[in-house]
């Protein structure tokens, strides 16, 4: 599904040049759930975002689902992020004065979806993830775990191919944490490859494969043996 | 671009802070008010002032005769000589294009002796011998009765038309004068009809004459075939002041007089004159456009500045929306979309309220007595003026959001979202 190859990347600062990734190879099947671990710049988030195609990398190669990334004008770049994934983020970054149902309809109305259908599918996806009775709440009525999910809502919303959660439990308590990989285990399950970037063992231990990341290269690449399942910690 | 659900957006984002919307529309509000209140004052002043002008035909000019100042053809310099009756189909002849020319004569007038009798009353009043076309050139109603006919001028009949003033003063209240005799220097004359007219220097004065017909003023006062002065008016495709020359051309043949001879003949040309009022409403018309621009532009410029802060304050909405797949025209759009909304809604109720004070005034003006000095008539903006406004608000809706909306897509998506 993600197939990375001599990633490099470096940020410039005045006159200092930082380099971040340092020739990063990584790929990822269909159907994974990899964490991102590492420490605060480590470049781990640099990675998400460049695979998120937030970002640009300076040299190397990136395929999603055997389609070059590269060069991107923001007009593709928005396409392909709005067609091929879905992003959760630490903030929750849910549009303060929408209603959940319509802040899940976002990736939908931006495909063209028509209002109805959009909100259907919302609803269906607001259902999934158990808030279908808040679906006319706006965020600041919502706690953060029901916000998270919200989010994972809005995320799935444009059926995308992969999934990308920056420290999606980091604003949230323990409980709630694991309720949330609940979630993510849950969607996984159901075939969506999904990468999060977090620095919570507990959390990486959720997922089938831990990725470690240091001072901008990969030193270790494991598959979990034993995936704890979220529930059985709540 | 005219989805409902874009129109949802721009409500949303619009009343997700409507005080600070409200403060912004208004300067746009503020400007297009000034500009429509200052166009309707500057059209009312000029209404009143060509009301001032009565509904005289402006396209005339007035012409009499003074002394020659240079000899010609062995006549000496400082000859008098009067206009005389066969002057009028000369000018009417040679001269295309002129619509009346009105021979005229008078007697009496301001701060002379009475000369007007009816009984025990007497009066002093200006005694005017005229053709029927005078009443085209210089209006008056007529109240009762009826103005002087050709039949009056061809049977030299000693009838005359008399103003409100006359009758106030030659006449008891509530007698009707018409069919009564009235004694003009002597002689009789018929009374067949009373004006009013309508003047800007007060009513008194022009209310104050009487209308006999031309020829029986020449026979009754012994005149001859005499001329007092003109009044001539051209069709309105042709402005006077371009005939004026031929015009006294014509009469300097007829009477001898040297071509260049530039003081013989005196004239009056009220074309011109109405010219340099119109020409002074157009400049006023100017600063009125130049002034509310300038304010609107301020307006403009406060609607630019505050979208700018908008789009600051949703830096990280905007990037939520990137990232979730606005194109880079969606979120242009949406910022242009909003500052043009804003600017329209907002120069529409401009223009309304301005209209509705504009409509307020002219009530308040129709309630004043008919023949009160204002100078001011009936302020007004037409249809283009509007529309004119209008296509200022969407164009400088456009430009006030053009900027904020650079710099709304400028900023990269994941900029955007680390602004906490």
């Amino acid at each position: 599904m993600i197939e990375i190859k001599d990633l490099h990347k470096s940020y410039q600062t005045g006159s200092n040049s930082l380099h971040v990734l340092k020739g990063i190879d990584f790929n990822v099947q269909e159907g994974e759930l990899v964490s991102i671990m590492g420490s605060s710049g480590s470049g781990k988030s640099t990675l998400l975002n460049i695979l998120g195609m937030l970002d640009e990398a300076d040299s190397g190669s990136y395929f999603l689902d055997g389609i070059p990334i590269k060069n991107l004008n923001e007009k593709i770049a928005a396409q392909y992020r709005n067609k091929f994934l879905g992003f959760i983020f630490q903030s929750f970054n849910l549009i303060t004065y929408k209603n959940a149902v319509d802040n899940v309809a976002m990736p939908l109305y931006y495909q063209g979806v028509k209002r109805k259908e959009r909100l259907e599918k919302a609803m269906h996806y607001l259902s999934k993830v158990g808030l279908a009775d808040w679906a006319t709440h706006l965020p600041n009525e919502l706690s953060g775990g029901q916000k998270q999910r919200v989010a994972i809502a809005r995320a799935l919303a444009s059926e995308p191919k992969v999934l990308l959660a920056d420290e999606p439990t980091g604003a949230l308590d323990t409980k709630t944490s694991y309720e949330v990989m609940d979630l993510i285990q849950g969607i996984n399950d159901e075939g969506k490859t999904i990468l999060i970037v977090t620095h919570e063992p507990d959390i990486a231990d959720m997922t089938k494969r831990i990725v470690n990341l240091k001072d901008g290269v990969i030193i270790d690449d494991t598959i979990v043996v034993n995936q704890i399942k979220a529930l059985a910690n709540v | 671009m005219f989805n409902r659900d874009q129109w949802n957006e721009i409500l949303e984002a619009l009343t997700a802070n409507w005080f600070r919307t409200l403060l912004t529309a208004f300067g746009v509000f503020w400007g297009i008010f000034i500009l429509v209140i200052l166009l309707a004052a500057g059209k009312g002043l000029e209404n009143g002032v060509k009301l001032g002008f009565g509904n005289i035909a402006t396209n005339t000019m007035f012409m009499w005769t003074q002394t020659a100042s240079k000899p010609y053809k062995g006549l000496p310099k400082g000859r008098r000589y009067n206009f005389k009756i066969k002057d009028v189909p000369a000018i009417k002849d040679q001269i295309p294009g002129l619509l009346y020319v009105s021979p005229r004569n008078q007697l009496g007038g301001f701060n002379e002796a009475n000369n007007v009798v009816r009984g025990l009353k007497t009066g002093a009043f200006s005694v005017y011998g005229d053709y029927p076309e005078i009443i085209r050139q210089n209006p008056i109603t007529i109240t009762s009765g009826r103005f002087i006919n050709y039949g009056d001028i061809d049977d030299k009949r000693k009838v005359a038309v008399i103003g409100e003033k006359v009758k106030k003063e030659l006449f008891e209240e509530g007698e009707n004068p018409i069919g009564d005799y009235i004694k003009i220097q002597g002689v009789s004359f018929l009374v067949i009809g009373t004006y009013t007219k309508k003047s800007n220097n007060g009513d008194g004065e022009v209310q104050k004459e009487i209308y006999v017909p031309f020829t029986s003023f020449s026979q009754a006062f012994n005149y001859g075939d005499r001329v007092g002065w003109m009044a001539i008016t051209a069709q309105d495709n042709q402005p006077i002041t371009n005939l004026k020359k031929d015009i006294i051309d014509v009469v300097k043949t007829n009477h001898m007089i040297h071509p260049d001879d530039d003081r013989a003949v005196g004239n009056f040309d009220l074309y011109a004159e109405f010219s340099k009022i119109s020409g002074l409403f157009i400049a006023l018309k100017g600063v009125a456009y130049f002034v509310g621009t300038l304010i609107l532009l301020s307006g403009i410029i406060g609607i630019s500045n505050i979208m700018l802060i908008v789009v600051k304050e949703r830096t990280k909405e905007i990037g939520i929306r990137r990232a979730l797949g606005a194109s880079p025209w969606a979120v242009r759009g949406q910022v242009l979309l909003e500052s043009i909304f804003l600017t329209i809604v907002s120069g529409m109720v401009g223009i309304a309220v301005s209209t509705g004070i504009i409509f307020l005034i002219n009530k308040i003006l129709e309630g004043t007595p008919d023949g009160e000095e204002t100078m001011f008539a009936d302020p007004s903006v037409d249809l283009m003026v509007i529309f004119i406004a209008f296509l200022i608000l969407i164009t400088s809706g456009l430009l006030a959001g053009l900027i904020p909306a650079q710099i709304a897509i400028k900023t990269k998506p994941i900029d955007a979202l680390r602004t906490e």
